[in-house]
């Protein structure tokens, strides 16, 4: 258990080992610590910036729902306000139509009614001639009491 | 456990021969080739694990064998950065090395403790004592290698002038003082490697004589003894290389601060 010559040759040992790690071992393995370091400090940062563009699109997806929503309903009561005017504008064009054809059939009526005394008139002028001429056959010249008769048919009429 | 022969030379003799290092040579010259052997063994072990990592580093996502190289490192270097303020090449390198090394030295400890003597044995190497830091040899040579980097810190960070200044004037900074100064500053400076190579040593050495002690056990009283001394020693061979290692920073980090 002495002090001998083992000493020198543990410290050569020493020194040799030292000197190895210092310029083969230390330098790699430090560097490559530091770069994976950073490159997590990146990872984290490139995920956060991530996270906030995500954030925002959802802000701006809900905004553009929202306004789609708006317009959606906008629509929807546009259309309905035209299909009352539609409504109401046909219920309009019926009236006037049926006013219409109320009028046309009136006219006809009148008209009808119109030609019908016309007929019963110069049938009644001419019964009314024939039986005044039967009574009157020998009294009476036709030619004569022409504007008589016309006259008392008229006011059949 | 003893084989015939030891048990014929009797306890004492089995544990002076598991502690009799394998060496050459006389007097001062004398070599424990087992220690050299070891110790160079453990260290190129440990470059070899680590130069692979670092090799293979890659910053993307690491293999196994390089997380466990880095996390050391990131250890390594928090300890370095938590004593030691400033920036150094040599500073981190150095307590990595210290660490893994002596951690492998202390390993050794844990192998049975007739297991390799046993191989060397039939290989015809009577002696073999396996864990380097049970050589006071081995332990100073880590110490005073620290401690030729104290002086070596003292001289270039604060100049000659400076430091010797500090010797003479520090810690009672009057003229009168300056002998007890120097003798109080040859203490400081001498405890600081001897306190480390006697730490680590005698933690070690206590630890391998109490293993050879079990073994000198009947074989079913072992392993109930044998088990909790070496899970206990798991942790005395971390600890005591993590306290050569933050030791050694913290003496160069004084070596580097002005008075």
């Amino acid at each position: 258990m002495s002090i001998n010559a083992t000493l020198i040759g543990q410290m050569i040992t020493f020194t040799l080992l030292v000197w190895f790690t210092m310029k083969y071992v230390w330098p790699p393995l430090m560097e490559a610590l530091e770069e994976r370091k950073s490159k997590i400090a990146e990872g984290l940062a490139a995920a956060e910036k991530g996270q906030e563009r995500m954030e925002l699109a959802e802000k701006r997806a809900l905004t553009y729902l929202k306004e789609a929503k708006d317009q959606s309903a906008e629509i929807v009561s546009r259309a309905q306000k035209r299909a009352n005017e539609v409504v109401e504008e046909s219920k309009g064009n019926a009236k006037k139509e049926g006013d219409r054809m109320i009028d046309a059939a009136k006219a006809q009526i009148e008209q009808e009614i119109q030609q019908a005394k016309e007929g019963l008139r110069q049938e009644v002028a001419a019964l009314a001639l024939s039986a005044a001429e039967q009574i009157l056959k020998k009294e009476i010249n036709k030619a004569e009491h022409k504007a008589i008769i016309t006259k008392v048919s008229n006011q059949l009429g | 456990m003893a084989t015939e022969a030891h048990a014929a030379e009797g306890a004492t003799g089995y544990i002076v021969h598991h502690l009799t290092p394998f060496s050459v040579g006389e007097g001062f010259w004398t070599l424990h080739l087992d220690t050299l052997f070891f110790s160079a063994a453990l260290g190129a072990l440990f470059i070899w694990f680590f130069k692979t990592a670092a090799e293979k580093a890659t910053t993307g996502v690491p293999s196994l064998s390089q997380n466990f190289v880095e996390m050391i490192i990131e250890f390594v270097d928090q300890q370095v950065k938590d004593s030691f303020h400033g920036k150094s090449d040599l500073i981190p390198p150095l307590a990595l090395t210290i660490f893994c090394w002596v951690f492998l030295w202390n390993f050794m400890d844990l192998f049975p403790v007739d297991l390799i003597p046993g191989v060397a044995g039939m290989m015809g190497v009577e002696y073999m004592r396996v864990v380097p830091s049970t050589d006071l040899n081995a332990t100073f040579a880590l110490a005073f290698s620290v401690f030729f980097l104290i002086i070596y810190y003292n001289l270039k960070i604060k100049g000659v002038f400076n430091f010797s200044k500090e010797l003479l004037l520090h810690p009672f900074n009057h003229v009168l003082l300056i002998p007890f100064n120097i003798l109080l500053n040859i203490v400081e400076y001498i405890a600081k490697p001897v306190s480390l190579a006697l730490r680590l040593f005698g933690n070690l050495y206590a630890g391998e004589l109490i293993f050879i002690l079990i073994a000198l056990m009947p074989w079913y009283i072992q392993p109930l003894l044998s088990f909790p001394w070496a899970v206990f020693h798991i942790l005395i061979i971390t600890l005591q290389a993590f306290i050569f290692m933050v030791l050694t920073i913290v003496y160069l980090s004084m070596a580097h601060e002005d008075h």
